[in-house]
Parts: structure tokens; C-alpha cells; sequence
């Protein structure tokens, strides 16, 4: 991984490249070579690729995990794994791919394209943005090692709900020592760049001027820093309930199971907007590039961004219409949940409104934006259809729940990562990616993700609960389709990887510094960004002619 | 375009759909379910339709607002108007959803006036049931035999037509009748979940909560636990027979029956091997699903064979049994005889000799 990342974003190169805004003068504090440039990084965009290559080893780590669920799940009858281990597959999937690959990528893309995006020389804290990196490899760690230890890995599910993990063996604690250090990276992570993005934007650059990636960065990040310690008071409490005597989710002590449920929703859906407002922002760079058109609405965009915020705070409750919560708790989560289609709709009417009367190409990148698009709207559908509390008695904790979540975090969340890897690659490399197998993983990736979680809709509508390694005979043609798909989707990752690896080698020849035709301020430095950008921000003229360029000013 | 499919199967040929649960729900049994179907199909019908407009006016730009058919940008990037017709058009459809759902919310929590209560209770991994107005209650455990289950090193037996969704022993409920669920658990939580019904509720440790059904058809009828249990999770299901009140009637006072011949006469003088014959059936129907058949646990769940407790004094044996600790919930629901009956047997098995016995009046008195 280390070769390949080290010539991902070449030190010292940097001099070899145009001198046009006279930035990027080399300042020799980053000699520091081999092992050292990595682990002593502070450059955003060291950390950057260091965010982006872990999060894609989790990732593979994940749907590793993934894939043996599906392979169990191929046929009923117990074939590969004893019970209990399938339960740690499907609760370490969740946790890896929810903390170690969704969450770190998009800090990652953060850490890279921020300071460029808003002309600033580095992130505020670059030293704090090493920690908060180099927490997450111990964290993983502790998440594979459990697997080893007596009584294996954690076998709650990811949401981990007492008393059942309280029962668990020494790999539950484990995950809570591991979901601590990924609470701190994160909130370490989310005061960068907040604090990034609040005080170094190029001058003019207003807060309502900003690139829409600012935005769902900046809100994600207030989400992470409001709900992260409340996750970490939660596991806390299991860590006491389970080791020093305390009852928090005890009934026998006075406790209640089902406050753990309450404070870990709390921070749970929160959570899910963690993970889908930097696709949104992602989006809302990408299709206005290749509609060739200003994003359409950007006021209404940060609204809807911020309203977004603001609900999840008080929808937690959806998640537990099974708990047996009174009439009016349950109606009051039920119309609260309805209410987030209306600024989730405003996005997507706003997109649709950006591509129209558009000047449309279809690069991989755009691909993969109008990909998020089409199944993050299938997975909205899903999740009204989810709101609804007494359909929800139907589906709660069956396999549509597991269609619904997968269309919008692989659909929604990963594809706007793959949309992103492919937009910036140029940037980051100097290369261009092939556009042939940018396509074909693009087609590959949506035919296949279908194939596997289309199908679990109607699992869930004939019953099939989630987290079982075994089931009755009626779901099997659906689950086995389903891991049909689920292994070649994995499959498609690797060609992903080559497509990664191949632009850094080289691609298909050098990238020019702005290669879109877009107008945000990353693509004023040249291709590749060197290593130091915007040591003196960029010119309040040039500023200007970007954001006339997105309409933003006039 | 697969949205369309699954809309216009429930939409155009809900009847049809529902004949073949593979696709849909399973055939409704309760006015409630039928309720939740055909809200189901009528949000499906709303979504269609937006599905249809969105995605129209997607693909008619990706199609011809495309810069290879030489189509020019026109930079417009707000329109007041438009935009805030496509924040409150969907809220007021929202509003129109609401209102027969919430409807069905207030219906589904209306449990009073049940003619009868049953207590299902989860344990790991199997439900009790309790007829609290009749006096008598039974476990209901899956008998699926392993070696339909388990494929490690061979395809195994052919798998029945209920795999894993039949039990020993069903709830039996009789048809027409408001029948209200009391749920809770033993150890974790469970969730008490008969698809056709409309019913899934979770069952708690330490509290009670409720739901109800009406069931309209007679029949057997079955589901799975839904909410993450352990390791059988998937191998607890419900099955809950339907019959008519005739024969309900008939069942009930056949199972008062056993239930009155089986209770343990309070003033019998108990043998060491009578305990030890008694317990073992209480061993195999409690503690064997974690302390395994030869009392050597595994994973979290300690041995009973050489451990200090099952063999140091028996006051400590009857606490822990009683009190519960870390993993292991509190035994103090099974009755004094059981109690004494297991723990001799665990104090003169597995090895374990010894030698003496523990009375249920010695229960009793530590319950104190």
C-alpha cells in the first residue's frame, strides 16, 4: 500500500510544477521521507491519503465480512459458519464499515479537498489532524483482534443492545475501547474542520459563498461533535454495567434495557446524516460540472442541509417502533420522520433542476453522481415507506430494513466516495483515470448492487428477520440472487483498486490543473496539487471569478 | 424501474400478490395487518407516482439535455416559485399520509377489553407461554432436528416443509376472540412477531409491555423472533394455531388438566435420585442451551463441571441460581422444587459428586 501511496502526492516535487498564483514554493519542512512522511504527518493532504487508504482497507475488510454472510446465507442450512460466529460477522461488518470506512473516507475527502476548496494553506490543527488519524489503525486493530480472543468478537449487531451485550466475552469490550477511540478521532476531526472551515476561507468567500461541500462538511461535522460523546457516555455505561456493578441497563438494578436504545439512537440517527450529507455535498459539486450549469438553489441547499440537521435530532425514536413505546411517543416520531422527505426532496428536486436544460456529459464521476441520485431516491422511498409506524411493525428488523439501509449508504454514501475518488483522482495524482474502466466499474458496481439488495425488499415484505444465518425455506431464490450479487459487486471493488492504482501509475497520461472545467478553487493549483497550496490565499479577483462562475455572486 | 414492479404488483394485483407471499406480505389474518397492507399499497400507488414524475424528468434531461446532441447550457439557477411549491406540495401529501396512519397507530395500541391474556415470555432461545386467567402456561421450542440444520459436512437430511418455523408445542388461540399479549423476557431481549397478524413487539427483560390480535381465519400461523438474541436467535420461531372456540374450549380444560397432575405436591419427601431424575429434565429445558448438555459451557458461559460453586457449599449454589450473575439472568422464576431439583443435579453430575441434595424448603428459606 505504502508504494502506492507514495507516489500518490510526490514531496518535493512540487517545485516542478507551475508557478502560476506563486504558492506553492517548497518550504523544506516536509523532508521528512519514507516512514516518517507518514506517520510524523501534519500536510492535510498526507493525512488525507493516509484517511482515504485506511478507510478503502476497511472497506475491503468489511465486505470481506459481507461476503461471508452472503455466502452463508447462499443456501439455508448451517454451511460455513457456527451461529455464533456469524453474529460477529455481522456485527463487526457494521461497525467496520460504518466507523472504519464511510466515516474516515469522507473525512478524508475533507482533509484533502477543504483547504483547497477554500483557499486555505492547511487545516487548523494540523498536528491535532495527525492524532486523529493515527487513532484509527489502533481502533481497527482492537476490532480484528477481538475476533481472536476468548468468546470471539462482538456478537450484539452493530447497534450493540443490552443485555446481550452484556453477556458477550471480552471481544465486546474490545469494540466499546474501539468505538471510544474512533468518538475521539472524530471529534478531534470534526473541530478541524469546523474550525477550518469558519475561519480560513479565501477572502470574499462568505459562509454563503462557500462550495456546498463546505457546507455538509461543516454541518456533518457540528452532528459529530453533538452526538459522538453521547455514543461514548452509552458504551461507557455497558462497559460499567458489564464489569464494575453499575445497572444503567439492568432491570434487576432498577435499570432499563431500552435507555441504551434511546441514547444510542440518539446519537444513532444523527449518525446517518453523518454519513449522507458529504455525499450530498459531493453531488452538489459534481452534477453542476458536468451540467455545465450552476448548482440550482444553493440557498435552499444549505437549508434543506441544515433542516436535515436539525430533525435528526428528533426522529431517534423510529428506530424503536417495536419497543412498545405509549400511542403519542410513537405518533410524534412517526410525523417527524415524514417531515425529513420534505427537505430530502428539496435536494433532490434540486438536482434534477441542475441537469436540466444542462449541457450533460457522462464521466465516470457524473455516473456515479446521477448512480447516488436514482437508488439514494429508491432508498428514500424505502424509508417513508419505513416511517410509517404500523407498516413499520411489518419491517422492523427484517431484511427491509437491510434493503433500505444498504441503498442509502452503499448506494447513497459510497457511491458519492467512488463519484469523488474519480473527480478529484486528477487532482490528487496529476493523472487522468482511464475513462473506459472508470464506466465499466460504474455499470459493474450499479448492476450488481441491485442484484444483491433489490431482492431483500421483498424478504422483508414476506418476513425474513435480519441477523439470522439461517432461514425458512420460501426466502431462498431471493437470498441466493442476493449472493450472487453481493460477490460480484466485491468482485468489481478490486477492479476499482486497479483503477485507482493504475491512474497513480500513470493513468492515461498527465491531467491538466483543471481538467472539468469547473469553477471551485481546487482546480486553480496545478495537477497534482503540490504539496503546499494557498500558502498566501488566493486573490480576492480570482475568488471572485469562480463564485460569478457559480452564480454565487454577480 | 424495479420500484415500478414491486408498486404495480401491489397496486394492479394485490390479490394476486398476496397469494404468493414470496413477493409481498403474508396474507393478512386480522384487520389490523389488513389495515397495514392496504396502507402499504396505497403509499406504493403515491410513490409510483412521484417515482415516475421524478425519474421522468431525470431521464428526459439525461436524454436530450445532453452536450454530445450539441444542447446548450442555460444557466438558470433558482425560480422562488418552483421552489416553494416542491417544499410544501410534499409536505401536504405527507399530511394526507398521515392521517390513516395514524389512525392505524391508535388502533394497533388498543388493547383493552381483551377476552383473554396470554404471557409470552422470550427466553434464550425458546417462548413461554403463559394463560394467566387459566393457571397454566408451557414452553414452545423449535424441533427443526440438526441435522436438517447443520450442513457443515454434508448437504444433511432433507429439510422439511416448515423448516425452522415449526415448534413442539403452539400457541393456541381461539378465532374471533381480542387476544392481548403480555411480553417479556427472561435474559435478553426478544421480539414477539406474527407477520400475519400486523403484531411485532419486543420482549423485554424486567417489564411488561403489550399488543393484541383478532384472528379472523383458524389456522397455523408463524414467525420468527425478530429482535437479536444470541446465538439461536434464528432458530426461536413463533407459531401460533388458531382454532375454534369450541375446541379452544376443549384444549384449555385438557391442559388444566395436565397442568393440575403435574404440579409438585408441596408436601412430598424428596430422594437425592428422585431430585437428581427431576432435575435433570428442569437442566435440559433451562440451563443447557449455555451451560451445554455436559455441563462444560463454552464462550462467555462458564462449566458447571469442577466449578467451584457447583461444588463448594450449597447456600452459594442456591444464591447464584437464584440472584443470576454477569450472563446468567436470575433463576428465581422456576419454582422452589425445580430450583432444588437442578442444583442437586448440578452438584451430582458431570463429574461433580458431592453427594448431597438440596430440599425445596431449603429454596424457600433462601428466597427470604
Amino acid at each position: 500500500m505504502s508504494a502506492a501511496t507514495e507516489t500518490l502526492n510526490p514531496a518535493g516535487h512540487a517545485d516542478e510544477h507551475g508557478h502560476d498564483h506563486g504558492h506553492d514554493h517548497d518550504h523544506g519542512h516536509h523532508a521528512s521521507t519514507g516512514w516518517r512522511r507518514w506517520v510524523y504527518a501534519t500536510n492535510h493532504k498526507d493525512i488525507g491519503t493516509l484517511y482515504l487508504w485506511f478507510a478503502f482497507t476497511m472497506f475491503i475488510t468489511g465486505g470481506t465480512m459481507a461476503l461471508g454472510i452472503r455466502a452463508e446465507l447462499f443456501h439455508p442450512g448451517l454451511q460455513f459458519w457456527q451461529p455464533e460466529f456469524f453474529n460477529q460477522l455481522t456485527t463487526l461488518h457494521g461497525v467496520i464499515m460504518v466507523f472504519g470506512a464511510i466515516m474516515p473516507a469522507f473525512t478524508g475527502l475533507a482533509n484533502w479537498m477543504l483547504p483547497l476548496m477554500l483557499g486555505a494553506p492547511d487545516m487548523a490543527f494540523a498536528r491535532m489532524n495527525n492524532w486523529s488519524f493515527w487513532l484509527l489503525p489502533p481502533a481497527a486493530l482492537l476490532l480484528i483482534i477481538s475476533l481472536f480472543v476468548p468468546g470471539g468478537a462482538a456478537a450484539g449487531g452493530w447497534t450493540l443492545y443490552p443485555p446481550l451485550s452484556i453477556q458477550g466475552g471480552m471481544g465486546m469490550d474490545f469494540a466499546i475501547f474501539a468505538i471510544h477511540l474512533l468518538g475521539i478521532s472524530s471529534i478531534m476531526g470534526s473541530i478541524n474542520i469546523v474550525t477550518t472551515i469558519l475561519n480560513m476561507r479565501a477572502p470574499g468567500m462568505t459562509l454563503l459563498k462557500m462550495p456546498m461541500f463546505a457546507w455538509t462538511s461543516l454541518v456533518t461535522a457540528y452532528l459529530l461533535i453533538a452526538v459522538a460523546p453521547v455514543l461514548a457516555g452509552a458504551v461507557t455505561m455497558l462497559l460499567t454495567d458489564r464489569h464494575f456493578g453499575t445497572h444503567f441497563f439492568k432491570a434487576a438494578g432498577g435499570g432499563d434495557p431500552v435507555l441504551f436504545q434511546h441514547i444510542f439512537w440518539f446519537f444513532g440517527h444523527p449518525e446517518v446524516y453523518i454519513m449522507a450529507l458529504p455525499a450530498f455535498g459531493i453531488v452538489s459539486q459534481i452534477i453542476p460540472t458536468f451540467s455545465r450549469k450552476p448548482l440550482f438553489g444553493y440557498v435552499s441547499m444549505v437549508y434543506a442541509t441544515a433542516s436535515i440537521a436539525i430533525l435528526s435530532f428528533m426522529v431517534w425514536g423510529h428506530h424503536m417502533f417495536a419497543v412498545g413505546m405509549p400511542a403519542t411517543t410513537q405518533l410524534f416520531f412517526m410525523f417527524m420522520t415524514m417531515l425529513i422527505a420534505v427537505p430530502t426532496g428539496v435536494k433532490v428536486f434540486n438536482w434534477i433542476a441542475t441537469m436540466w436544460q444542462g449541457s450533460m456529459s457522462f464521466e465516470t464521476p457524473m455516473l456515479f453522481a446521477i448512480g447516488f441520485v436514482c437508488l439514494f431516491t429508491v432508498g428514500g422511498f424505502s424509508g417513508l415507506v419505513l416511517s410509517i409506524a404500523p407498516i413499520d411493525t411489518e419491517m422492523q428488523d427484517t431484511y427491509y430494513v437491510v434493503a433500505h439501509f444498504h441503498y442509502v449508504l452503499v448506494a447513497g454514501a459510497l457511491f458519492s466516495l467512488f463519484a469523488a475518488v474519480y473527480y478529484w483522482l486528477p487532482k490528487w495524482t496529476g493523472n487522468m483515470y482511464s475513462e473506459k474502466a472508470g464506466k465499466f466499474h460504474f455499470w459493474w458496481s450499479m448492476v450488481w448492487f441491485n442484484v444483491t439488495f433489490f431482492p431483500m425488499h421483498f424478504l422483508g415484505l414476506a418476513g425474513m428477520p435480519r441477523r439470522i444465518p439461517d432461514y425458512p425455506l420460501q426466502y431462498t431464490d431471493f437470498n441466493s440472487v442476493a449472493s450472487v450479487g453481493a460477490f460480484c459487486f466485491g468482485l468489481g471493488q478490486l477492479f476499482f483498486l486497479y483503477n485507482v492504482i493504475h491512474t497513480i501509475r500513470g493513468g492515461v497520461g498527465k491531467a491538466p490543473a483543471n481538467p472539468w472545467d469547473a469553477h471551485t478553487l481546487e482546480w486553480e493549483v496545478p495537477s497534482p496539487a503540490p504539496h503546499h497550496t494557498w500558502e498566501s490565499p488566493p486573490d480576492e479577483a480570482l475568488v471572485k471569478k469562480g463564485l460569478v462562475a457559480q452564480a454565487l455572486e454577480h | 424501474m424495479r420500484v415500478w414492479r414491486s408498486g404495480g404488483l401491489l397496486a394492479l394485483f394485490s390479490s394476486w400478490a398476496c397469494a404468493d407471499s414470496r413477493f409481498d406480505f403474508q396474507p393478512a389474518q386480522t384487520s389490523i395487518a389488513q389495515d397495514i397492507h392496504d396502507l402499504h399499497s396505497w403509499l406504493m400507488v403515491v410513490i409510483l407516482v412521484i417515482f415516475c414524475l421524478v425519474f421522468g424528468v431525470m431521464f428526459y434531461a439525461i436524454f436530450k439535455h445532453r452536450r454530445s446532441l450539441g444542447h446548450n447550457a442555460k444557466p438558470f439557477h433558482e425560480n422562488t416559485a418552483v421552489e416553494v411549491a416542491w417544499t410544501l406540495i410534499p409536505a401536504l401529501i405527507l399530511v394526507v399520509m398521515a392521517w390513516p396512519a395514524a389512525k392505524v397507530v391508535l388502533a394497533q395500541k388498543d388493547s383493552h377489553d381483551a377476552t383473554l391474556t396470554i404471557k409470552a415470555t422470550g427466553y434464550q432461545w425458546f417462548w413461554g407461554y403463559d394463560y394467566l386467567d387459566s393457571g397454566f402456561g408451557y414452553k414452545s421450542k423449535l424441533v427443526t432436528p440438526r441435522s436438517q440444520i447443520e450442513n457443515y459436512k454434508s448437504a444433511g437430511d432433507a429439510k422439511g416443509e416448515h423448516y425452522l418455523l415449526e415448534v413442539d408445542e403452539p400457541l393456541v388461540v381461539p378465532v374471533d376472540t381480542k387476544v392481548r399479549i403480555l411480553t417479556t423476557s427472561n435474559d435478553v431481549i426478544h421480539s414477539w412477531a406474527m407477520p400475519a397478524f400486523g403484531v411485532k413487539q419486543d420482549a423485554i427483560p424486567g417489564f411488561i409491555r403489550d399488543t393484541w390480535f383478532k384472528a379472523e381465519r383458524t389456522g397455523i400461523f408463524r414467525g420468527q423472533c425478530s429482535e437479536l438474541c444470541g446465538r439461536d436467535h434464528g432458530f426461536m420461531p413463533i407459531v401460533v394455531k388458531v382454532v375454534s372456540k369450541d375446541d379452544y374450549k376443549t384444549w384449555l380444560g385438557k391442559k388444566q388438566a395436565e397442568a393440575k397432575a403435574a404440579a409438585d405436591d408441596p408436601n412430598k419427601t424428596w430422594t437425592r435420585d428422585e431430585l437428581i431424575a427431576r432435575g435433570q429434565k428442569v437442566y435440559e429445558a433451562n440451563c443447557v442451551a449455555c451451560h451445554k448438555a455436559d455441563g462444560k459451557g463454552g464462550g462467555p458461559f462458564p462449566a458447571l463441571a469442577g466449578s467451584k460453586i457447583a461444588t463448594g457449599p450449597k447456600e452459594g449454589h442456591v444464591h447464584i441460581v437464584l440472584t443470576g450473575k454477569n450472563a446468567m439472568p436470575s433463576w428465581a422464576g422456576l419454582t422452589d422444587t425445580e430450583i432444588a431439583a437442578v442444583i442437586t443435579y448440578e452438584r451430582n453430575s458431570f463429574g461433580n459428586k458431592t453427594g448431597d441434595f438440596v430440599l425445596p424448603k431449603d429454596v424457600k428459606a433462601a428466597r427470604k
